[in-house]
């Protein structure tokens, strides 16, 4: 009942997927805006599994696709069931949407083929009619609970007009291996297939045990302040996503007030020790895998990725050195401000005297300025910076997966021909029913074949739609930033031009 | 292999294109006192000077009006140790006991461009050509700046003693102006003679600061503050340096890009680059308006004790003759001589007393000056060199903007 529960499970996330490209389906729109209430009575029930698994054998495809619309629709309540059912099972790995399907199908694969075409075009159509408007802030952190079981709790609001969501503004509390959580299952289920599932951020054992041992300072103040900023981002990223914003995960994640704690996530857990000893091993076939590039585009496009790797780390170093030398202007600047004050102070001439105390306070001022300015160049500049850094190990990855792929579908086919050498061998020494379990094993493996084949394919494509997306995210991010981030230079700037201007006449005042 | 050519470079650059490169400069940028140079009678100037493996020659012109003189203009070349010599000969005098000697110019430093020239050249293999390329022109532009404010302070000093009445008719003054020969030898000459006999003494502190009593505090906050002004001098300086590599960085990721970015990217580049001008102005004049006058101001207060040392030395000395004199009246021993020592002493601590008062007056007086007006340019250059920030910026985020 398990392998089912979850196999139709994964078939409501397909569908969903799909329902983005067919434009067949009966007012989409209108089904997604209703209530539960307003759903076909044959929708309700627990068992609705039944009715979808019959229009599966269906041989009629717009017949599938049209119901499948109003199956799926997100308010429906099959979804709250599945949601209310406990942790989400969706930690184990899924397999991707068409291997789902073919089996159950069997015969009609030009019909999956050609559905998946349609995807292309459909896909900016769909964009454009529920277009993205979405806000996500990551606010208030508080402390919970003391020492080292202690935890920052922080509070996530929504605010969107999109239909996706059930109300316009919600909030919920999260802590950050709740958000570890969420990547951990996202990438479980996203990234094998090709989609360039965003990174969340990284873990700090070193600054949570400060927060947890309680330090109110500076530097664990900043701590959490970057922690948060890098959460917001994350989740921006994330839901930015048309595919993922629609997984299930992420919605419960958003508006859910209760969720089951993600204990994979530790560092030091036998869950993180597997991943470490998995991504040793992935490193190692990387390294063996030697792939016959049928498509240059490929190529080209690790290629361009490595070198882009190369330059923003290069850029990220040199925004670091930035952030840290203008903290540092900022600090001579106080201590050069105390200086002058005294100076003032022990100055018998009047008129001197008040001015270097004018001094004394403009530069205070101005390492205040200085400081500011060091927050922007991190904040805005660094961080974006490191961000790309981070997703481009996940689009990394992607690629590494289609390798991975090609590799599986490669095997399968020498396993073919091998067993086909051996039941042409069998056929030579007569032997029937060791013949009968080897053509029954070929059959399975021809299967085996066209499904990597497929699979190939599906996450070339995949690829190719995501790298394209992501170059236009990219893009249009970094102008974003940028521009925030010189409008803030241009700001800093300012300020200092009003504080010497107000300077100026006292300066001239020294008589 | 890099200093050498530096040094060449520098040599090169030779007489005319460092005195273009000195009058390009605007003349407020010249001088960190005030000034100085308005008495038509005698006007000196620097208007040249040649680096070789850092020794200094400088260019010193006259233009006179004063018989005294035997050309009305005349140019010699000069070392360091030659104001050295100068300036310790008029400490040695007697004569201007009561007042205060410009302090001496110190020596050309070229240390810290040096160093970072070193550095430079070691991670040269990490940057682009350009970057590297972009890293030695700022450090050339630091080393003509070490240059060029070393001979500004040597400038200073003959310009302040030319406009000292009393100073000014020294003859060994003239002789450092007039001199067509090498002063080495007059220079060797002097030590043997005076054997830096006033320099060397031990100065008591206690002494002075019975005179002076927030000397000692004073002088500690000044230096402090020239300190932290270095500091952030040099804070500004690697910034600029940061906005170098930020800009080949941002270069090459344009060279690779084929998205929309690469316009971003190119004008990004280019904005940077103009950044780091701007702010490497903002370091420079920083340092000549700020520290530059923080650490004449060091200087001079120092020249300022000297003086009340001095005064206070010649106040024992008057005290000892009392008593020498008390002790020859008891005796009834070369009584006339110790009065006349007595009056002499006397009439020497009269005479430091009241030029002293004079000498104090005016340096607090140039004192003030000097600082109103580095204080106004340095507002004022602050301003305009943010305001320029303003406008780059501003045509940055329009351009990006209009994209």
């Amino acid at each position: 009942m398990a392998d089912t529960d979850s196999e139709v499970r994964q078939m409501h996330t397909d569908f969903e997927e799909l329902e983005d490209a067919e434009d067949l389906f009966p007012e989409p729109a209108a089904t997604q805006e209703s209530g539960p209430a307003s759903l076909p009575a044959e929708d309700i029930g627990t068992n609705s599994n039944g009715p979808r698994q019959d229009l599966l054998f269906d041989d009629d495809p717009e017949d599938l696709f049209a119901e499948a619309t109003e199956e799926v629709s997100l308010d429906s309540p099959e979804r709250d069931i599945l949601l209310s059912d406990g942790p989400s099972p969706a930690i184990t790995p899924i397999t991707p949407p068409s291997s789902v399907i073919t089996p159950c199908l069997g015969h009609d694969d030009m019909f999956i083929k050609s559905s998946f075409n349609e995807i292309d075009e459909e896909e900016e159509e769909e964009e454009e009619s529920d277009s993205f408007n979405m806000h996500i802030s990551v606010s208030d952190p508080e402390k919970v609970g003391d020492g080292m079981n202690a935890y920052m709790a922080y509070k996530v609001t929504t605010k969107t007009s999109m239909s996706l969501f059930k109300q316009n503004e919600f909030a919920v509390k999260r802590r950050f291996s709740d958000f570890l959580g969420l990547h951990s299952k996202l990438a479980s289920k996203y990234l094998h297939v090709g989609y360039i599932v965003p990174p969340a951020p990284e873990k700090s054992i070193v600054g949570m045990t400060k927060v947890k041992v309680g330090k109110e300072d500076q530097s664990s103040n900043e701590f959490v302040e970057k922690r948060r900023s890098a959460l917001e981002r994350y989740l921006m990223r994330t839901v930015k996503h048309p595919i993922l914003r629609k997984d299930p995960d992420v919605l419960q994640f958003l508006e859910s007030s209760d969720l089951p704690r993600a204990v994979n996530t530790q560092a030091l857990s036998s869950a993180g020790l597997l991943r470490m000893v998995n991504k040793a091993a992935d490193a190692v076939n990387k390294m063996t895998i030697k792939m016959n590039e049928s498509d240059s585009w490929f190529e080209e496009k690790q290629q361009h990725f490595e070198n882009l790797d190369v330059q923003l780390r290069k850029l990220h170093i040199s925004i670091e050195s930035l952030v840290c030398h203008r903290k540092e202007l900022s600090i001579n600047t106080a201590q050069f401000a105390k200086s002058a004050a005294m100076l003032g102070n022990s100055e018998d001439h009047t008129a001197l005297s008040r001015a270097l105390s004018q001094l004394a306070e403009v530069e205070e001022k101005i390492d205040q300025l200085h400081q500011d300015q060091a927050n922007a160049d991190f904040y805005l500049f660094s961080e974006l910076l490191g961000d790309y850094v981070r997703l481009l190990t996940a689009v990394k990855g992607v690629f590494d997966h289609r390798m991975k792929t090609w590799q599986k579908w490669q095997d399968s086919q020498l396993l073919l021909q091998k067993k086909r050498e051996a039941e042409a061998k069998l056929q030579l020494n007569n032997k029937p029913d060791k013949l009968q379990q080897a053509k029954d094993e070929i059959k399975e493996l021809e299967v085996k074949v066209q499904q990597g084949e497929r699979d190939f394919e599906q996450i070339s494509k995949t690829i190719r739609k995501e790298v394209s997306r992501f170059e236009k995210e990219r893009v249009k991010d970094f102008k974003t930033i940028i521009v925030k981030y010189l409008e803030s230079l241009v700001q800093s700037q300012q300020q200092m031009i009003k504080y010497w201007e107000a300077f100026l006449p006292e300066a001239k005042a020294i008589s | 292999m890099l200093r050498v050519l530096l040094l060449c470079k520098v040599q090169t650059v030779g007489s005319t294109q460092l005195s273009e490169l000195l009058q390009s400069q605007q003349p407020t940028l010249r001088s960190v006192s005030v000034d100085l140079n308005n008495d038509a009678s005698l006007l000196i100037d620097i208007p040249d000077a040649l680096c070789e493996r850092d020794k200094v020659k400088f260019t010193v012109h006259t233009k006179t009006t004063l018989s005294s003189f035997q050309k009305p203009e005349f140019s010699v070349p000069r070392q360091h140790e030659d104001f050295i010599w100068l300036h310790d000969t008029l400490v040695e005098t007697e004569e201007y006991a009561g007042l205060i000697i410009p302090p001496a110019p110190p020596k050309p430093d070229f240390e810290s461009p040096r160093e970072k020239m070193h550095k430079l050249g070691e991670g040269e293999a990490t940057m682009t050509k350009e970057e590297y390329t972009k890293m030695k022109q700022e450090l050339e532009a630091e080393y003509l700046a070490v240059f060029k404010k070393t001979v500004q302070v040597h400038e200073i000093f003959l310009q302040r003693l030319s406009s000292h009445p009393i100073l000014s008719k020294d003859r060994n003054f003239q002789i450092f102006l007039e001199y067509d020969q090498d002063l080495s030898v007059r220079r060797k000459n002097a030590k043997e003679m005076f054997g830096g006999f006033f320099k060397n003494m031990v100065k008591s502190a206690d002494e002075v600061a019975a005179l002076w009593p927030c000397y000692l505090s004073h002088c500690f906050k000044i230096k402090d503050s020239t300190a932290k002004a270095e500091k952030m001098t040099r804070s500004h300086k690697n910034i600029a340096d940061d906005y170098i590599h930020i800009s080949a960085t941002l270069n090459s990721l344009s060279a690779e890009d084929t998205t929309a970015s690469k316009t971003h990217l190119e004008k990004l580049s280019d904005l940077f680059e103009k950044l780091r001008k701007v702010e490497g102005r903002v370091a420079s004049d920083q340092e000549l308006k700020l520290t530059e006058l923080l650490r004449y101001y060091m200087r001079d207060i120092q020249a300022a004790k000297d003086l009340l040392y001095r005064r206070a030395r010649a106040l024992a000395d008057y005290e000892s003759s009392n008593k020498a004199l008390d002790k020859a009246r008891l005796k009834s021993k070369d009584v006339a001589q110790a009065e006349e020592h007595q009056q002499q002493c006397l009439q020497k601590f009269d005479r430091l007393s009241e030029s002293g008062k004079k000498e104090l007056t005016g340096f607090k007086g140039r004192r003030v000056v000097a600082f109103r007006k580095n204080l106004i340019e340095m507002a004022e250059l602050e301003i305009k060199h943010a305001k320029n920030n303003v406008t780059l910026l501003q045509g940055c985020i329009e351009m990006l903007k209009s994209n």
